[in-house]
């Protein structure tokens, strides 16, 4: 039988990880599907599980000098409580899942899980998400993007946790977020979307897009989002033919259960050009 | 066997050895004999496991019971001893919110997980509420009318 651990603090669950290979449990709510076994059978795990879930090191929700920081044990619905998380990404969490869910599942099992549908991934990415990672030996960053390798792969080492979630604090003048999905609860994406955009007077400043569930990873454009950065805002309807041809080769979903790759990149791109005409109609936020 | 786990069931003190990835719906099934938490899908759609951990709605079905270690734990037959539950009850009788009754512990669960929070909730606030719980009989209609009967009822309750 494999045996499973509950560390007492953030220093001993580092040390077990260290000695031996574990799969780290917060909530539990995607790996008890994942591995789940037989009605009334144990779940079946390759390796024990380090649950961490109980961590108070890793509850914590602050800001500090611009920077919001999510523990890894914090669950989806104390950070839908919290005021200073971003519209964008409460958007995402609470149409995530069900109430059920949302109390026990963790934004950090949502990264680390990195399912191409994770809901949470394309407001992270937009949001330039940093990721603090710790092992006994030492802590790293990494921005999300890079954390993320492929469906289920991410960059975390076997002796490391994912020990909280990073989000710089800043205003935007367009924030959208979309998931097209079979309904509202307890439902896997068939294509989400994320965008964020700064305005200043007649010009945009900054916009960032990303589109999940259309690709291995979730697809996020520097050379589209260099393309509109910028212009006038009334330009930006005119470069909608321009920004496909940028993302025609990087959406390829495939077909499962849940949709086909022939809807699922036609919305993207529907997603898109709809994203650009609100962009193309907002106005600066008095600052 | 497995390493001891102790947590509050129902108000009182438990202690179990066993394996701490078991399910916490087969803990309270086949350990306590607890049968009002029921499995409908094993994967967290259908909320027929529900039960409360301190007080917020969970499926039990996700949860390992390694994780509930020093946590209180109430399941509808902890929560049929109080006056809140005399209230949903009647209101889910009256309503009509109960065919075949296999979601019900589930849905007074949720009930109760949301009246706790917002004790006049919209009726928006009630579908969201039980939006992780599957009733294949009533359509849903009754189970709301009843929840919000509940709440006109038992003001000053939650």
């Amino acid at each position: 039988m494999v045996k499973s651990l509950t560390p007492k603090t953030l220093p001993e669950a580092l040390e077990f990880r260290k000695h031996q290979r574990l799969i780290p449990l917060a909530g539990g709510t995607d790996l008890m599907v994942r591995k789940r076994s037989w009605a009334g059978t144990l779940p079946k795990f390759e390796y024990p599980a380090l649950f961490i879930g109980g961590l108070a090191e890793l509850k914590g929700i602050n800001v500090k000098d611009g920077i919001l920081t999510i523990g890894a044990a914090a669950t989806l619905a104390s950070i839908l409580e919290h005021p200073a998380v971003p519209d964008i990404v409460k958007q995402a969490i609470s149409i995530m899942a069900s109430p059920a869910i949302r109390n026990a599942g963790t934004l950090a099992g949502n990264i680390c899980n990195a399912s191409p549908a994770a809901d949470t991934l394309p407001p992270l990415y937009v949001l330039g998400t940093v990721l603090i990672l710790q092992s006994t030996a030492a802590q790293r960053e990494l921005p999300i993007a890079e954390f993320i390798k492929g469906p289920g792969q991410t960059n975390l080492q076997t002796d490391e946790l994912l020990v909280a979630v990073q989000i710089p604090i800043q205003s935007y003048d367009v924030s959208f977020y979309k998931k097209v999905a079979a309904r509202k609860a307890d439902a896997l994406s068939k294509v989400s979307f994320a965008g964020l955009a700064k305005v200043s007077g007649d010009m945009v400043t900054d916009l960032r897009m990303a589109i999940g569930a259309v690709a291995p990873r979730v697809v996020r454009s520097k050379e589209a989002e260099q393309l509109l950065k910028g212009r006038k805002i009334r330009d930006l309807a005119g470069l909608i033919p321009e920004l496909k041809k940028i993302y025609d080769p990087l959406i390829r979903p495939i077909d499962d259960q849940r949709s086909d790759a022939v809807y699922r990149s036609q919305v993207a791109h529907r997603l898109i050009e709809y994203y650009i005409m609100q962009c193309a109609s907002a106005t600066a936020h008095a600052k | 066997m497995g390493p001891k786990i102790d947590f509050t069931l129902n108000s009182r003190p438990v202690s179990l050895e066993t394996d701490p990835l078991r399910r916490l719906l087969d803990v309270l099934r086949e350990d306590f004999e607890l049968t009002g938490p029921k499995e409908g899908c094993g994967e967290g759609e259908c909320g027929a496991c529900s039960i409360l951990l301190n007080g917020r709605l969970i499926n039990s079905c996700l949860t390992p019971v390694g994780t509930v270690a020093g946590q209180e734990i109430t399941t509808i037959e902890g929560f049929r001893l109080t006056e809140r539950f005399k209230v949903l009850d009647k209101a889910f009788a009256d309503a009509g919110a109960v065919q075949c009754g296999y979601c019900t512990p589930g849905m007074v669960m949720a009930a109760e997980a949301l009246l706790r929070k917002n004790s006049k909730p919209s009726e928006m606030a009630i579908r969201e509420a039980i939006s992780g719980n599957l009733c294949r009989c009533t359509g849903y209609g009754m189970i709301v009318e009843a929840i919000q009967l509940a709440a006109e009822r038992g003001e000053g309750l939650w």
